[in-house]
């Protein structure tokens, strides 16, 4: 059975179908949750809370699109909202007494500047905590699953103007971390 | 045409649509190459994080977990806890009687006392009032901890109540601190950031959100360390009790 099949026998109440599609799909959503979230129990969760939405949504799936770039959309659009539901929870404990938030790293790269690695991790770590929900998932989108503007757009329910400054504001914050380690591997 | 932007740049590098006029500048400026080369270089650095490799079942799982949601059953039995009580009117107030608990505690709400307080009376207060607390928000922890899994829940209420238990929660971790009690502290903030978690998130709450809540509910043991503290606290009230007062 193909997955276009899937979906029609899925449609019409045979909700084993369906098994066939989280089959093929769960770890490529895995993946792409994990790059937006960072964590592997958000991630985890959002492959559940995706399938279920698609699951729910049927009847709005466009027979003309493809199965799979139709679970990922979905996906993006459960990891944007777990981004979302942290940053509130963030917001409060940091506006309580409990700290200040963790620093980027220092400007400068560490000493060894040709096993910078763990370095390099680091700082896009630091880059990506510094975005915010919107522009981490626009960032992660564009830069490392190589989704077009528009394509996120339709992805995050938002406006390509508004995916667009997103992106661009996250991509001066990387630059801002990573430029001093690119003077030192050129 | 002067010399592109940075923002224009980052457009190019990324081959999305910065206009006609820059793709012709950037054919013949030599400035402009070298600055797309330079941040193109930079941001190959960024590469995305390596993604740990589900375990072998984990299509299994994630089917297992899926598959009661699917079947749409109606939720039965929700907030029976919670709605057949005279709380809702109570805890619109929590936030307020923490805050009069508190101030009165730090001596601020009455300053003109000719008798302060002694120290017995004062815990006893703090005592009363935290463990009732407790109580309030073990009670919000249950119904979220109970609800049915891979479902929809209608959490409103739950919502509403941890809103208003956050403010008090925090105005008793910090006198719990402030009084050396940090244990009660400890679990107090545990308790705040799940209740932090419940309130700003949205009255339905999703299987996915469910499911991380009553994951963190019970990764920490929250609820058997929420009962334990408020069985501390009931019992120091109990033992603050002037001899004779009791009967």
């Amino acid at each position: 059975m193909d997955e276009a099949a899937a979906v029609a026998r899925a449609r019409a109440g045979d909700s084993e179908a369906f098994r066939l599609l989280v089959d093929a799909h769960s770890r490529a959503l895995f993946g792409l949750a994990y790059r937006m979230t960072g964590n592997k129990h958000d991630a985890e969760d959002v492959v559940q809370e995706a399938f279920l939405k698609a699951y729910r949504g049927l009847d709005r799936f466009d027979e003309r699109s493809k199965v799979g770039s139709w679970l990922y959309r979905i996906a993006a659009n459960c990891a944007f909202d777990v981004l979302r539901a942290r940053q509130r929870r963030d917001r409060h404990f940091a506006s309580s007494d409990d700290g200040p938030s963790p620093e980027p790293p220092a400007s400068e790269p560490g000493p060894d500047r040709m096993a910078m690695g763990k370095d390099v991790r680091d700082r896009v770590a630091a880059a990506l905590a510094r975005m915010s929900p919107r522009e981490r998932a626009a960032f992660v989108l564009r830069h490392f699953e190589d989704q077009s503007i528009e394509e996120i757009g339709r992805a995050l329910d938002l406006d390509t103007s508004a995916v667009k400054q997103s992106v661009l504001r996250a991509v001066r914050k990387a630059r801002q971390v990573l430029a001093p380690l690119a003077g030192a591997a050129s | 045409m002067s010399h592109l932007n940075d923002d224009e740049l980052v457009l190019l590098h990324y081959g999305e649509d910065a206009g006609p006029e820059t793709n012709a500048h950037v054919e013949t400026c030599a400035d402009c190459r070298e600055r797309l080369r330079g941040l193109s270089t930079t941001l190959a650095l960024a590469r995305s994080p390596e993604v740990p490799e589900p375990d072998e079942g984990f299509e299994t799982r994630v089917w297992a977990r899926l598959q009661p949601g699917l079947a749409l059953p109606e939720p039965a039995g929700r907030f029976r806890l919670l709605r057949h009580t005279a709380w809702p009117r109570a805890a619109g107030l929590a936030a307020l009687a923490a805050a009069v608990v508190v101030a009165f505690l730090l001596g601020r709400e009455f300053p003109s006392r000719s008798q302060p307080l002694s120290p017995e009376v004062r815990e006893r207060v703090l005592l009363v009032a935290v463990g009732d607390h407790l109580e309030r928000s073990r009670m919000v922890l249950v119904e979220v901890a109970n609800a049915p899994r891979g479902e929809l829940m209608d959490a409103s209420v739950q919502r509403a109540f941890a809103d208003e238990l956050v403010s008090a929660n925090r105005l008793y971790r910090q006198t719990a601190l402030r009084s050396g009690e940090p244990a009660l502290a400890a679990v107090l903030e545990e308790l705040e950031r799940v209740l932090v978690e419940i309130a700003a998130g949205p009255d339905d709450l999703a299987p996915a959100e469910l499911a991380e809540l009553q994951r963190r509910i019970e990764s920490r043991g929250l609820l058997f360390r929420v009962q334990v503290i408020q069985s501390h606290v009931r019992e120091r009230e109990r033992e603050s009790v002037p001899r004779g007062a009791a009967s």
